[in-house]
């Protein structure tokens, strides 16, 4: 999946929730992210971490590893359950989601999938609602296409904040790259907290996990420095 | 168990195909404990224990008490190592899980039952005052063996704690307090440690010090308390699968290799302390002599 890197991002401050943050409400086009409610005259944060803007777009990013689901997303799950005619898939979120047997390529009546419980899955959120179970499907619904998503094999899964998964997703963090230039692995990047690596031996899985999960708090130069002090 | 901690298909044949090639999800080798930081202090009787990412923290405190009627010649020592939903996701706060139960019977047999700390040494008037010390201990993180950081926190603690002195003369019992008289630290017979041991598939794969991962798919445990005369102090083997009886005997000697190793960190950590301490002590009457100079 192609990303584009993101525009000139800026942080503001530090913000707390309940502080109100002073931008001029009247000018037009202001956009308020996630963790930014506007009450009236005056905007204020849900959360607590850096008010950050790009371009017109404000928002708050923090390091919460509590998923909330969002249509489009694409998310890493685990088959949880079997339900009447869909699977129960743990995605992290306050409930388990729904996955139809029927949101697959090429799924009909008499074709089912073959997943068990236990198994990953990459999926992509359907449908998301507060006051409802999220559902999944695994195909992209303008083409109706699988394009990568379905069951993964083997492997292994990091837990991650979701603040890391953004990260690795729009490559503003240079670690992927660079691993990559040492050894060969794939990774299914989940919004939801969770990534899903594989590679070909399990001293490399090993170690990809082990890479991945120190640099979620190192920057750029410590990650080069990282990756050079490895023995593959 | 929650359902967010429940472990993939991938991620349960990953960990045993790596234990099969003797590869661990951590880089460690079978018989590896995962790095061990012990802190002392700053009060008499506190430690924290870093056990890789499982923290514990035990604080020692004590009080006069009379002694139970059965024991008239022994203090009370009691350990409390409740589990809180800080540590362990998805657990009813009130409602003793079979996890806490064990950890707390392994606890108070390795350290109460085997007399790890002279009791009777603990009494000041027969029949009337005694102290009572508890121990408690608080789990702040869980990453797997939970038991082995617990006894290493509550016996570091305990070999560091220092309760005021008392002097009996006849009917009169003086506490002095500690800022009169030197605390005394408590009179200790031996320092049990424990080993956690983890098997998997049908016994012939095991490891020392299992993470959490490995704990959720294990398939049997051991553990064993070994102290400083080298004497088995527990062998607790509840459930689980069977196992051979040259592993248990193999098991014993890693596990008595293992507790030489922790016991000296713990004796690092004592050593830090005293050290800590004199320093703050030599720097305060640096200050003091300065203070009355001028």
């Amino acid at each position: 999946m192609k990303h584009s890197k993101p525009t000139e991002r800026t942080k503001v401050k530090v913000v707390l929730p309940g502080d109100t943050v002073s931008l001029d409400v009247t000018t037009p086009g202001i956009i308020l992210g996630p963790g930014l409610i506007q009450a009236g005259d005056s905007i204020s944060c849900t959360k607590a971490g850096f008010l950050v803007r790009s371009g017109p777009t404000y928002w708050v990013e923090n390091d919460q590893k509590r998923y909330i689901p969002e249509t489009s997303e694409h998310v890493v799950g685990r088959i949880s359950g079997k339900g009447g005619e869909f699977y129960r898939v743990d995605i992290g979120s306050a409930h388990q989601a729904i996955l139809p047997f029927l949101a697959f390529e090429n799924a009909t009546k008499k074709n089912r999938p073959n997943l068990n419980i236990g198994d990953l899955i990459y999926a992509r959120v359907a449908l998301a609602n507060k006051d409802m179970d999220p559902e999944l499907q695994c195909y992209n619904p303008t083409n109706n296409k699988a394009e990568g998503f379905g069951k993964l094999e083997g492997g292994m899964v990091l837990k991650c904040s979701l603040r890391y998964c953004q990260r690795l997703l729009t490559q503003e963090t240079d670690i992927c790259k660079l691993l990559g230039q040492v050894l060969q692995f794939e990774v299914s990047i989940g919004m939801n907290g969770r990534v899903w690596l594989s590679s070909d031996t399990i001293k490399h899985i090993s170690l990809v996990y082990n890479v991945l999960k120190q640099a979620e708090a190192l920057n750029n130069s410590e990650c080069k420095a990282l990756v050079n002090n490895l023995v593959v | 168990m929650v359902k967010e901690l429940e472990l993939s298909t991938n991620e349960k044949e990953l960990i045993i195909s790596g234990l099969k090639e003797g590869i661990r999800l951590d880089g460690r080798g079978i018989d590896d404990f995962r790095s061990l930081k012990i802190t002392l202090g700053p009060e008499y009787g506190r430690s924290e224990v870093k056990l890789g990412d499982t923290k514990v923290l035990a604080k020692v405190s004590c009080e006069v008490a009379r002694p139970y009627p059965d024991r008239p010649n022994e203090g009370i020592l009691t350990l409390n190592t409740e589990l809180s939903p800080m540590a362990f996701a998805g657990l009813e706060p009130g409602r003793p899980s079979e996890e806490e139960v064990l950890v707390s019977r392994i606890l108070e047999k390795a350290i109460k039952i085997n007399r790890a700390v002279d009791v009777e040494g603990l009494c000041i008037v027969a029949n009337e005052l005694a102290w009572s010390i508890h121990v408690d201990v608080h789990f702040l993180d869980n990453d797997g063996n939970i038991i082995d950081a617990a006894c290493i926190a509550a016996i570091s603690a305990l070999s560091h704690f220092r309760r005021p002195d008392v002097t009996v003369i006849g009917e009169d019992v003086t506490i002095h307090p500690v800022d009169q008289r030197n605390p005394v630290p408590l009179s200790i017979h031996h320092t049990p440690i424990c080993v956690t041991f983890a098997f998997f598939e049908n016994g012939d794969l095991w490891v020392v010090d299992p993470s959490l991962k490995e704990e959720q798919i294990r398939r049997g445990d051991m553990i064993i308390a070994i102290n400083n005369h080298k004497e088995i102090c527990v062998l607790s083997k509840a459930g689980g699968l069977p196992l051979e009886m040259h592993t248990i005997i193999q098991c014993s000697k890693l596990a008595a290799s293992k507790v030489d190793w922790v016991r000296e960190k713990i004796q690092d950590a004592i050593a830090n302390a005293a050290e800590v301490e004199k320093r703050c002590y030599l720097i305060l009457l640096l200050f003091l002599f300065i203070l009355y100079e001028f």
